[in-house]
């Protein structure tokens, strides 16, 4: 190894100080979410000396977060679950299916990946109108549930590809239908693929604020990146409660990747890193 | 458990599987055609029409784009976004990517803490862009100034400024906020590309005395050109399509003074919110931005495709 020392002191150096860059924000944040607002401008790094949960207790009464809490997890799960069924459904027939038919679709699906279906907002608006979802947050579900097809086909399409054919073949000898074959063989070897495209899916629809905005006025609809941005607004002036609207925000998020931090890298970069 | 299989004897076997396959297809197809492909073409439709509220009637042709090239006040506005948006990629592209290339670097050697120091890194890429946002925004205001305190205290006053305050500070400013957020992004990725690369040939360069700077600019760089290819594009697709953290830090007008405004903030004023004076979304107007922002990323996917293709076949 002619790793010599000055390059290695360089790596420490270089990493050290980005790690600062990105945990002093968030350090910043969260520290200063439990002061009253006097001693955030006296002094905004330092551990709080007047321990106050005023800005959570607030945000949590005034702002209904445990309502939008409970909406946007009822979504992403509701999403998710959909995605993961019919994604799985929709990748094991183009994986096995030989026809040039399945071909076309697979690049109609994957296209997807590469344009954002924010272009199709106003169409879509008019579509939840016309289906009467406007102001709930059902409406945001079929639109997150189409949103996640790309990825979804693009990466269990590739992992099912990839799974050894005589197994296929041995079920199909013994009589076993293609929805037996998918459901009792494909669907639990495909865990793995599953949970990255969970977690991709989490996150984008955890953190959506563009369909919320766009789709969802009334308070019992809201989800957290709404709430957050409304109360955020209002509370412009009192940095304990702005701080305190945006930990909460962030920190289930933050405990998540912590936990499980190789997955959640995996999953975001599933699009981009070939499946 | 109910099975997705056609009605036995009415169908040869062949004709069933094909019905079968189909039904596995369906619900994905349907959900996918109605409410993202079906929507996307038909904004393209909804270009050609104007009307007030949500359902423009009257056929109108090319008009919205003709407006939008040749009012005076459209085409200040739309060259506006259209010239912020290509800063705000540029940056990314420059900054975050150069960025993660170093990281990646960095971080492909085998040394202690490197797990960790990529999980820091990834870190700020899954929180919400509105949550970032709205944080840095508190952190470089000039009233608290955490940033501000910190030059100050580094003796750089001259870099204590109100950075989301002035027209020529305020988009690199949200540029960089946002390449804060997602180096992880493109330092993983080359991470992967330069984890393929075989420790033999690295080790020979380096017997043969090759320096660490000539090894990444001869061997490594070179090799990771499909892996520059996909950031490159992904970064354009993103940051073409970026709002969020615009309408965090700048709000949907683009303060100050437009000088923030990006193609999906115009296209939100203009299609969905309604574009001061008059405060009543144009959709026809609004899905003419969105066409032509479709065909400028189109453009730029569909080249990808091409060159990517030819490099692989020569």
């Amino acid at each position: 190894m002619r790793w010599n020392r000055l390059q290695h002191f360089f790596t420490y150096v270089v990493l050290t100080l980005w790690s600062v860059i990105v945990l002093f924000p968030i350090w910043t944040l969260l520290v200063n979410s439990f002061k009253p607002q006097k001693e955030i401008f006296k002094d905004p790094f330092g551990f709080p000396k007047n321990f106050t949960l005023d800005g959570y207790r607030e945000a949590w009464s005034n702002g209904r977060f445990d309502l939008y809490f409970i909406n946007t997890i009822i979504v992403t799960v509701l999403a998710l679950g959909l995605i993961l069924f019919i994604g799985s459904m929709a990748a094991y027939a183009l994986a096995k299916w030989k026809s040039p038919a399945a071909n076309f679709l697979y690049v109609f699906f994957i296209a997807g990946l590469m344009i954002p279906i924010r272009l199709g907002t106003l169409d879509l608006v008019r579509l939840i109108k016309a289906l009467n979802l406007q102001d709930t947050y059902w409406s945001l579900i079929p639109v997150y549930v189409a949103m996640g097809m790309p990825i979804a086909t693009f990466v269990l399409t590739a992992f099912i590809k990839e799974l050894p054919g005589e197994m296929f073949e041995a079920a199909k000898i013994d009589g076993a239908s293609e929805w037996q074959v998918y459901s009792r063989i494909v669907l639990p070897l495909m865990r793995p693929a599953l949970a990255t495209v969970a977690i991709f899916n989490m996150i984008k629809i955890w953190n959506d604020f563009w369909f919320p905005l766009v789709f969802i006025r009334a308070e019992e609809s809201r989800t957290v990146a709404l709430g957050v941005s409304l109360l955020f607004g209002q509370y412009r002036t009192d940095w304990t409660r702005a701080l305190a609207v945006l930990s909460l925000a962030a920190v289930p998020m933050l405990i998540l990747y912590i936990l499980l931090a190789r997955e959640f890298i995996k999953g975001l970069t599933a699009g981009a890193v070939k499946g | 458990m109910s099975r997705i299989t056609a009605p036995q004897g009415f169908l040869n076997p062949k004709k069933r599987l094909t019905l079968t396959w189909v039904l596995f297809l369906l619900p994905a197809l349907l959900v996918y055609l109605t409410f993202m492909a079906g929507p996307l073409f038909d904004s393209l439709r909804l270009s050609l029409y104007t009307g007030e509220g949500y359902n423009p009637k009257t056929f109108v042709g090319f008009q919205n784009y003709i407006n939008l090239f040749t009012n005076p006040l459209w085409r200040e506005k739309f060259i506006n976004a259209f010239t912020n948006t290509c800063v705000f990629f540029a940056i990314h592209m420059l900054v975050q990517n150069t960025l993660g290339l170093l990281f990646a670097n960095l971080l492909s050697s085998d040394f202690k803490g490197r797990n960790f120091f990529r999980t820091i890194i990834f870190a700020p890429a899954t929180l919400s862009v509105l949550v970032v946002g709205f944080l840095w925004t508190l952190i470089l205001n000039p009233q608290w100034g955490a940033v501000n305190k910190i030059f100050m205290a580094l003796d750089m006053k001259q870099f204590a400024l109100p950075w989301l305050g002035r027209e020529n500070l305020a988009l690199p400013a949200i540029s960089l906020t946002s390449v804060w957020q997602w180096v992880g992004m493109p330092t993983v990725m080359f991470l992967a590309g330069l984890m393929g690369i075989s420790d033999e040939l690295l080790e020979a360069a380096r017997i043969d005395g090759a320096s660490e700077w000539n090894i990444f600019w001869r061997i490594k760089f070179p090799l990771l050109k499909p892996v520059i290819g996909v950031v490159a594009i992904l970064t354009f697709v993103d940051n073409f399509n970026a709002f969020d953290v615009i309408y965090a830090m700048a709000g949907a007008k683009g303060e100050p003074a437009y000088s923030t405004d990006l193609l999906a903030t115009l296209f939100y004023r203009t299609g969905i919110a309604g574009e001061h004076p008059v405060g009543i979304p144009d959709m026809g107007m609004g899905a003419a931005i969105a066409t032509l922002t479709f065909a400028i990323l189109m453009t730029g996917v569909l080249s990808w495709l091409y060159f990517s293709r030819k490099q692989a076949t020569e």
